[in-house]
């Protein structure tokens, strides 16, 4: 079920957007596989009868009065942003083509 | 040497109460031992002097005023760096943060500061709460006060090292798979992971949404409920936060230190002892089961065969749950930004290039295990199998407790370990927290009390209860202290090295 290759890694890394090295694909190519070798032993007892739990305590429709919070103003959301313009986040390029 | 650093936050409390030391001096005080030994133990990555010293300035003249005060008004605090504090940096022990001064506070601190307790600073912590030993953080390790060459436990060694170094009488933690109560066990100190939803995440900067729970970090157990009674109950800001009123803790707490635990019944699991746990911890372990029996607990053998698949469905399902909460960080809102070297500057590539930049070692392993858990033609065979094994991990507390009160374990299966050892071999970390585990995939409440020494290094004692009885933790912990302290004339940190005082 493992052996997870270095091209997997990389290909995951694309995914997950982070820039690896290639002493780091290498490494983590070797330790993924230790790890994901180990954790596969949950496909062991996991059959079809058991139902799968997400949440440990469920809580259904837990109401708040409905009254009116003052939200964060947008200078402060702002004030720790890489760059900021006219009121607004400013980011780079977010389409991939030539601008 | 003033001693008000070497009082409980109960006593400490009193003294301010009586009138017999102010809030100013208690928190002057604490700056003076941070400043004396946290250049060796480093469990502060920001020391909030001036705030911390107006807060109890602010209490002081109130107390003198006639006001009537929360009970811990005025006792210093320490906050895990993963807290959002408003006005205060905020890194989560990475790089990815470095520099940040959140917008607004947490709900926890929220209640903190309404009660008047002086926030001291920030701890050290693994970057994003992913490890064991604090030896993650971007920001350099924090050293065990017993021996300045181990581990402090992790992810969360600065709130622990910082109480058993007498920083802080008291810390706020956060424990998503044992980051609370493993620090607790290898730092002679008493830590307290609550009922799931029993503390609100408001504020909290995620891990795994469905495992973190914030919770208190102390040298005494009645000090963890008075801190857990501050910072617990309903918050609607966080959807999964418990609207059950939080049970009795503190009163617990008092109920338990009479040391009468007639008619307790303990559940010992199987699974959490023998191989792989140190022969001096489980020695420890039977030792305190004898105290406990002595004190009139009934001890049970419980079987919870599915705990052995506990720590792999945790390293699905945390991966999985972090990948996505760390999606925030794309170099676009707030933290740091990195453009590639090369090539168009496109939102994609800065957010690769930044999260390349800001994140460690361990966050990336993690992320990516995350990712292939979840990506296509894996999710049912990994994540899908680790959700069923936490449904048969809840049916078999769910039948322990059948049986038990409250369930026992040691904590860590083995004592703090030196700086570095663990670092290359990332399976041998994880499996430091095979014991506390358990709890966070049910979302049931445990505590770490501390039960003696191995080789000089403390061990730690494991309470767990069921949802939402928090208050047996208390009880039971409670009266193991108490019995222990008995026997050994203090407690155990009273047998810890002297810090060298610098100035």
């Amino acid at each position: 079920m493992s052996t997870i290759s270095r091209e997997e890694v990389a290909r995951l890394a694309g995914l997950a957007r982070i820039d690896l090295t290639d002493a780091e694909l290498t490494r983590l190519a070797t330790e993924l596989d230790v790890i994901v070798e180990a954790v596969a032993t949950v496909s062991r007892v996991a059959t079809d009868d058991v139902p799968a739990t997400s949440h440990p305590l469920p809580l259904v429709n837990v109401l708040r009065p409905d009254v009116v919070v003052q939200p964060l103003a947008a200078d402060q959301a702002l004030a720790a942003a890489p760059s900021a313009e006219d009121g607004r986040f400013a980011v780079p390029q977010i389409l991939g083509e030539d601008a | 040497m003033s001693d008000l650093t070497r009082l409980s936050a109960a006593a400490l409390a009193d003294r301010l109460s009586a009138g017999e030391a102010s809030s100013v001096e208690a928190t002057r005080a604490h700056l003076d031992r941070i400043a004396a030994v946290d250049g060796a133990v480093h469990a502060f990555l920001h020391v909030s002097a001036d705030d911390a010293l107006a807060t109890a300035a602010d209490v002081d003249a109130r107390r003198a005023a006639g006001e009537q005060l929360h009970p811990l008004a005025g006792v210093p605090i320490a906050v895990k760096d993963v807290v959002v504090t408003k006005g205060l940096p905020t890194t989560a022990g990475s790089r990815i943060l470095e520099g940040w001064v959140p917008p607004y506070d947490a709900t926890l601190v929220e209640r903190i500061k309404a009660a008047g307790l002086p926030i001291l600073g920030k701890t050290n912590m693994d970057e994003f709460a992913m490890g064991s030993s604090t030896e993650h953080s971007a920001f350099g390790d924090t050293h065990n006060p017993w021996d300045l060459d181990r581990i402090p436990g992790g992810s969360g060694g600065g709130s622990a090292a910082a109480v058993a170094a007498y920083e802080a009488p008291l810390a706020i933690g956060t424990d998503t798979g044992g980051s609370i109560r493993q620090p607790a066990a290898v730092t002679g100190t008493v830590g307290t992971k609550p009922t799931y939803g029993g503390v609100s995440r408001y504020g909290l900067i995620a891990m795994a949404s469905s495992l973190d729970q914030a919770g208190p970090v102390t040298r005494t157990v009645l000090d963890a409920a008075l801190l857990h009674a501050l910072i617990g109950g309903h918050d609607p800001r966080d959807s999964t936060s418990l609207p059950d009123p939080l049970p009795d803790v503190v009163g617990a707490a008092r109920l338990g230190a009479s040391g009468d635990l007639t008619g307790v019944r303990l559940g010992v699991v199987r699974e959490l002892g023998g191989d792989g746990y140190q022969p001096g911890v489980r020695a420890r372990f039977e030792e305190s089961l004898e105290v406990l029996q002595a004190a009139g607990a009934e001890v049970v053998e419980v079987s919870c065969p599915n705990f052995q698949y506990a720590l792999a469905a945790y390293y699905l399902i945390m991966p999985s749950e972090a990948s996505s909460n760390l999606a925030k960080f794309d170099g676009m809102r707030f933290g740091l930004r990195v453009e590639p070297a090369d090539g168009p500057v496109t939102a994609e590539r800065v957010m690769a290039a930044t999260r390349g930049r800001g994140f460690g070692d361990e966050v990336k392993r993690r992320v990516i295990l995350g990712t292939y858990a979840l990506s296509a033609g894996y999710y049912d065979a990994y994540y899908g199998s680790a959700q069923k094994v936490r449904t048969l991990v809840q049916r078999d507390f769910a039948a322990a407790f059948e049986q038990a009160d409250v369930l026992v374990s040691p904590t860590a299966p083995t004592t703090a370990f030196r700086l570095g050892e663990k670092l290359d071999d990332p399976m041998a970390m994880y499996l430091n927290d095979v014991a506390t585990i358990p709890a966070n995939l049910a979302g049931v409440p445990g505590i770490s009390v501390p039960n003696g020494l191995d080789g000089g290094l403390p061990t730690g004692f494991q309470v767990l209860a069921p949802a939402k009885a928090d208050d047996r933790l208390y009880r039971v912990g409670a009266a193991l202290e108490a019995l222990l302290e008995a026997r050994w004339g203090g407690p155990l940190l009273a047998s810890a090295p002297e810090l060298e005082e610098t100035r």
